[in-house]
């Protein structure tokens, strides 16, 4: 097995990393599938307030590409339709039944002998086709391509993030079947890039048939995005698909049992819950029933102001702010609950010493104790700047891109610059580090989300 | 304490807010209360939480830095005006004489500088950039203590709003404004920046007072045309010399650099190309040269002379006007060093070559960049190119 190693990048502790036990399979009073969860995806509703669903039900389709639709997680009734400004779709709500029914789809028996168009025809069907995401863009992939290579993470390094060792241990088998599966939509290889410290620990160092690469370094290691970048970069009218372990095991799930099945195990982590650790859950779970599990600190202060939770559906670098309202994401398997920093300290840029906070600036002193793990809370800590520091962002960026000249190029709208600069092989998430340490502010993800979907409306 | 000031804010906030009676003020308001305290704002994108480091703190390490040579040249200043008119002065003495020579000139800076992106803030609605607390500390420390304010207001003024704002403020300039500040002077105002009286504090006004003998020239003039009793390398290093407020002590600078690479807020690749760029023409001149002339001059004594090291160590290591890819800072850095000898020994109307190559060198940093990138985008498609 080929080792890379990244020299760059950033690891960030933080407080309440979840215990390895499971506290409960969640039984919630609500679940809700919302189509912000997919990416550049206009929903066309399927089914009304009071329809019965099942499991692995279509409950909307994308207007652009009709052919994928999206499933409703559990079986139970529709019970609202929730719409936002100029009556754009923003949930759909379910009340699950105390027993799951499942839609029965046709099992595929061996999945090394089915054709591409069956597995794909099977994938699309049932709804599970959202888990495969493409890069560029990182969007939902397109089934009338042919990938040149499908590559997966086996780990995550983002902070607190759930750790694969112990969410997909016992889901080998299906995820096996899954590579076998999707390998047929490839003319290349299926890549599955482990962490050099789990090695042999990690459940998908056992599957057979697929190219193994083991990962050394900090964040974004785990990132898909940088891995990609060393194993089969992305030129001008590449694609490469990505999936995630746990939507591995429900493909694997989907073709040997026929059903729709995104159970999940999901961290629940960050320094406001007072006993982090596993739930077993669905995608669009209710934080609600999740944070109930694990208990949440309700009360904080700060430098003498009172602080709230803020519930975030993914890690701390790339999730999504849901609120204690919000639902799991789809594609999310961890929740953390860090504290809203809207507090004023006072002279705290000019403070020798901040112990509470953690810098990777040697202008404080967070490098005299690297392993001492932080309770992260949301303030900027700062005032947003023009570009004025440079070479910070390359620390932590283990690809071959230039991040200011790229982010400039999407500032200008530029197109034939982007492309230039490597727009095709970044999505958000890889850069999130480069925001995290911008000591001017400066909202990177944002910006390569808008030059993406600058790109889309180009592209189209 | 603390409280008493947040109050005192919040108290005044709605007078300053967009709609109050001093609501054109927003600015000036939103920048001293910034100042005051973090601000409460929270995340609002993909990236829950950031570091805590700020480009206030960045600033503030920059200005850390500049203390040695800024204490240093207190105490020079007095020191050599005590020599060029035979005072007696103890050190405590000298380093007041330096401090009551310096106050005005960096009140006048500030004061100029300061008003003058505040009131461009307030016109753009912007927040009040942090970036002119340094350049405003630096401008004094690169001036001779001797110019008159008014020029250092003019100064001042055409380096914030020709060489600053007109781009649009810190971040996006192209040149360094502290040394546009200085090139300002040397062009429309030759005489108050170049001569042999212009170095030594209080020394144009009263020549008739000092002591026989006495020259107030710089190192570099002196070795240039051939004075004699030019320092040697080890008072230059220790910079008891005189020259611009901060420019003299290496040792003081060089103190300076390690908190500035420390805390990598300067790149400590320009400054090592910088110093082998200086070396390198140096030596090259020493090998051509006959004996006895500049050119023969040693080449190591070029790095404790003049402006060499200040500009090497805080001007050319500027974040915004310097080269901003890996490789380019040492292209960047190595020329700067080169052309401030290649200057120095070849032309005689201005031996300090320093300011005029970080300048020429800030308006090629894009260049260097550009070509630096281009070989990125090249293997980019190179790379498309061989997956077909």
């Amino acid at each position: 097995m080929e080792t890379i190693r990244l020299r760059k990048g950033l690891d960030i502790h933080l407080q309440g990393e979840a215990q390895k036990t499971i506290l409960q399979t969640l039984a919630p009073e609500v679940v809700a599938v919302r189509p912000s969860d997919y990416k550049q995806v206009t929903p066309k509703l399927l089914v009304q307030e009071g329809d019965v669903v099942k499991a692995g039900q279509f409950l909307f389709s994308d207007k652009k590409r009709p052919e994928i639709c999206f499933s409703s997680p559990v079986s139970g009734t529709v019970k609202a339709i929730v719409r936002g400004e100029k009556r754009k779709l923003l949930a759909v709500e379910i009340t699950p039944d105390a027993q799951t029914e499942y839609v029965k789809f046709e099992p595929v028996k061996e999945p090394s002998k089915a054709t591409a168009d069956e597995i794909k025809k099977r994938l699309l069907d049932s709804g599970l086709w959202a888990c495969i995401i493409q890069r560029p863009y990182g969007i939902i992939a397109n089934p009338a391509e042919t990938p040149k290579a499908i590559v997966i993470s086996a780990f995550n390094s983002a902070p607190l993030a759930a750790d694969t060792k112990f969410t997909v241990k016992n889901d080998v088998d299906a995820m096996q079947i899954a590579v076998d599966a999707l390998s047929k939509l490839t003319d290349g290889k299926v890549y599955v890039n482990i962490s050099a410290k789990d090695d042999n620990a990690c459940p998908l160092s056992m599957l057979r048939n697929v190219e193994k690469t083991l990962f050394k370094g900090k964040h974004p290691a785990g990132c898909v995005g940088v891995q990609i970048s060393h194993l089969c970069p992305i030129g001008k009218g590449e694609v490469v698909w990505t999936l995630k372990p746990q939507d591995l095991a429900a493909i694997g799930r989907l073709l040997s049992k026929g059903i729709y099945d995104v159970m999940r195990l999901v961290a629940v982590t960050g320094p406001r819950a007072i006993n982090p650790a596993y739930v077993r859950c669905t995608p669009g779970c209710s934080i609600e029933s999740i944070v109930k599990a694990v208990g949440v600190k309700e009360e904080e202060t700060l430098y003498g102001q009172e602080c709230g939770v803020r519930y975030v559906s993914g890690n701390p670098l790339s999730g999504e702010n849901v609120g204690r309202g919000g639902y799991l994401g789809f594609y999310d398997d961890q929740v953390t609950l860090l504290t809203e920093g809207n507090y004023r300290e006072l002279f705290g840029w000019a403070k020798i010493f901040r112990p509470k906070k953690f810098s990777t600036s040697k202008t404080y002193f967070s490098w005299l104790c690297p392993k001492k793990a932080y309770k992260a809370d949301t303030n900027v800590n700062g005032g947003e700047r023009a570009f004025i520091v440079n070479g910070v962002y390359e620390k932590v960026l283990p690809m071959d891109i230039y991040p200011v000249y790229l982010l400039k190029a999407i500032l200008a709208q530029d197109i034939e610059k982007m492309e230039q600069f490597g727009i095709y092989e970044v999505i958000g998430e890889d850069l999130a580090l480069c925001e995290y340490i911008c000591p001017s502010k400066i909202e990177i993800q944002k910006i390569v989300e808008d030059g993406i979907n600058l790109m889309l409306k180009e592209m189209a | 304490m603390g409280n008493f000031i947040l109050k005192m804010m919040d108290k005044m906030k709605p007078t300053f807010s967009k709609g109050g009676k001093l609501g054109w003020l927003h600015s000036s308001f939103d920048a001293f209360e910034s100042f005051a305290a973090v601000p409460a704002t929270v995340t609002s994108g993909r990236t829950q939480i950031k570091d805590c480091v700020d480009i206030k703190r960045v600033m503030s390490a920059v200005i850390v830095a500049l203390l040695p040579p800024f204490l240093f040249g207190m105490w020079n200043t007095g020191d050599l005006h005590s020599a060029a008119f035979g005072l007696d002065w103890g050190f405590w003495m000298k380093v007041w004489y330096g401090f009551y020579r310096i106050l005005p000139l960096i009140l006048v800076s500030y004061i100029v500088g300061l008003g003058i992106e505040f009131a461009v803030a307030q016109v753009r609605g912007h927040e009040v950039n942090e970036g002119y607390l340094v350049t405003g500390f630096l401008i004094p420390m690169i001036m001779p203590i001797d110019v008159p304010l008014w020029v250092l207001a003019l100064a001042v003024a055409f380096a914030v709003i020709f060489g600053k704002e007109i781009f649009g403020g810190t971040g996006m300039n192209i040149w360094n404004p502290a040394l546009l500040a200085r090139a300002f002077v040397f062009f429309a105002y030759p005489s108050t920046i170049t001569g042999d009286s212009v170095w030594i504090g209080g020394m144009g006004k009263h020549a008739d007072k000092l002591i026989d003998g006495f020259s107030g020239a710089t190192p570099l003039a002196q070795v240039a045309d051939g004075a004699a009793g030019a320092p040697d390398f080890m008072q230059m290093f220790i910079g008891n010399i005189a020259g611009s407020f901060g420019e003299t002590s290496t040792i003081a600078i060089l103190l300076g650099a390690v908190i500035l690479i420390w805390t990598g807020v300067a790149s400590w690749k320009i400054m090592v190309s910088c110093v082998a760029g200086a070396l390198a023409v140096g030596l090259l001149a020493n090998g051509c040269a006959e004996p006895g002339t500049f050119a023969a001059y040693p080449a190591v004594n070029h790095l404790v002379m003049g402006g060499f090291a200040f500009g090497a160590v805080y001007m050319a290591t500027d974040p915004v006007s310097s080269s901003q890819t890996e490789v380019g800072k040492w292209i960047y850095g190595f020329l700067i060093g080169a052309i401030c000898v290649i200057l120095r020994l070849f032309n005689p109307g201005y031996r300090e070559g320093m300011m005029l190559a970080i300048l020429l060198m800030n308006t090629m940093a894009p260049l260097i960049d550009w070509c630096v990138v281009r070989r990125n985008i090249r293997r980019r498609e190179k790379r498309a190119v061989t997956a077909k």
